[in-house]
């Protein structure tokens, strides 16, 4: 445990311009993963009353023509 | 002068004196009888008074606390149905489809009398209808151009940029073609009116065949319940099968009623949908960022609350050390 926690000190905390990178690619990360899951949780939510779950029938309509 | 004063005045304490005595004795004398005679006087009195209060508190409620109405329940209209619309719940879009069916029900039916000045072309597009439709949509309409050299202003096909035309040029031309009355513009409709949809959906379907026995309806005007007064300039628009849906879904009234009501929703809040999935999503991170506040106060306040108070009574401990040696000990 401690050998974890110093070697993450070590990696990410010694130096002030990694830490201060992890913490704005951390929060991009965090923001991009929690929207993927809550649009993904949305959708599911709402299947097939979107207009991207029905586009595909009134596209295909027009290929026809 | 002071005797004859003092001779008074001793004079008018003997009067004060026999006629409290006596008061007494005829008090004692007749207690029995002026007893019984005070009981029933005393519960007239009170029963009385009791019923003076209850009846002055009656009538001022009868004068001034009843609700008051302006206008009568016929005038009032009908209050709608509540309906349990499927896009009005907290998690739920707009059922596209439904917006594209009741699009098609306003093009083919409403729009011969309501405008709808403030949904562009451009709008359908990604919601109900693809470029190419809305593009094709457009243009067969035409729009003023900008005024070209000569200052002449020419007439263009549409684009998607522009909003969807108005049945009449002007309110004047839609009073004059309706008889008088204006048919509303239909854009803000679901927020304009007091129980939005189910108003509109209520209003839509609940014409009667005929206007019951002792309505006064006046020529010109149909009977509509729901309608505040209800004497409606516009007469019951939507019959079983009218339009004919293109995805095959049976066109009966109320499901005529219920897309166009939808998609008039849909027109006042374009933004539902986005607004409903943003909505939630701050939900979810203020409940974390609340939960980790609540925790990292508790950890704050952990010593102040665990802590333990002494308060050693500075007087109490001057008599206490009285004795010899205890002062210093420390």
């Amino acid at each position: 445990m401690a050998g974890v926690l110093s070697g993450i000190y070590s990696t990410f905390v010694r130096r002030n311009y990694v830490f201060l990178s992890t913490i704005f690619v951390g929060a991009f990360a965090t923001q991009i993963a929690f929207n993927t899951g809550a649009n993904a949780i949305w959708d599911s939510i709402n299947r097939g009353r979107q207009w991207k779950d029905i586009k595909h029938k009134y596209m295909e309509a027009e290929d026809d023509e | 002068m002071l005797a004859r004063s003092s001779l008074r005045a001793s004079r008018a304490l003997g009067a004060t004196k026999t006629s409290a005595t006596r008061t007494a004795t005829r008090n004692a004398s007749t207690q029995s009888s002026s007893e019984s005679a005070g009981s029933w006087k005393n519960a007239a009195l009170a029963s009385s008074s009791t019923a003076l209060a209850i009846g002055s508190v009656a009538w001022y409620y009868y004068q001034y606390g009843r609700p008051m109405h302006a206008m009568t329940p016929a005038e009032e209209g009908l209050h709608a149905t509540q309906y349990p619309w499927e896009h009005e719940k907290f998690t739920k879009t707009f059922d596209h489809a439904a917006l594209r069916r009741g699009f098609q029900v306003y093009r083919e039916v409403c729009a011969s009398c309501h405008s709808l000045s403030r949904i562009p072309y451009r709008s359908l597009v990604g919601n109900f209808m693809t470029v190419d439709e809305a593009k094709a949509l457009a243009e067969e309409n035409e729009y003023d151009t900008e005024p070209n050299d000569e200052g002449e202003i020419e007439k263009r096909p549409g684009k998607l940029s522009d909003y969807i035309p108005a049945p009449y040029k002007n309110d004047e031309a839609a009073r004059a073609a309706n008889n008088g009355a204006l048919p509303p513009d239909l854009s803000l409709m679901v927020k304009a009116r007091h129980g939005g949809c189910n108003y509109i959906f209520s209003l839509l379907t609940g014409y009667p065949d005929e206007p019951p026995a002792g309505a006064v309806v006046q020529s010109g005007l149909n009977f509509n319940p729901y309608f505040p007064g209800t004497g409606i300039a516009m007469a019951r628009v939507l019959y079983d099968g009218l339009v004919e849906y293109e995805d095959g879904t049976p066109a009966t009234t109320s499901q005529m009623a219920k897309d166009v009501v939808e998609f008039l929703n849909w027109s006042a809040e374009p933004e539902m949908d986005d607004r409903k999935r943003m909505g939630w999503k701050v939900i979810a991170v203020g409940s974390v960022l609340f939960a980790i506040s609540v925790w990292v106060k508790r950890y704050k306040w952990a010593n102040i609350k665990t802590r333990k108070m002494l308060y050693n009574n500075p007087y109490a401990q001057q008599n206490a050390t009285k004795h010899p040696g205890s002062v210093h000990r420390r």
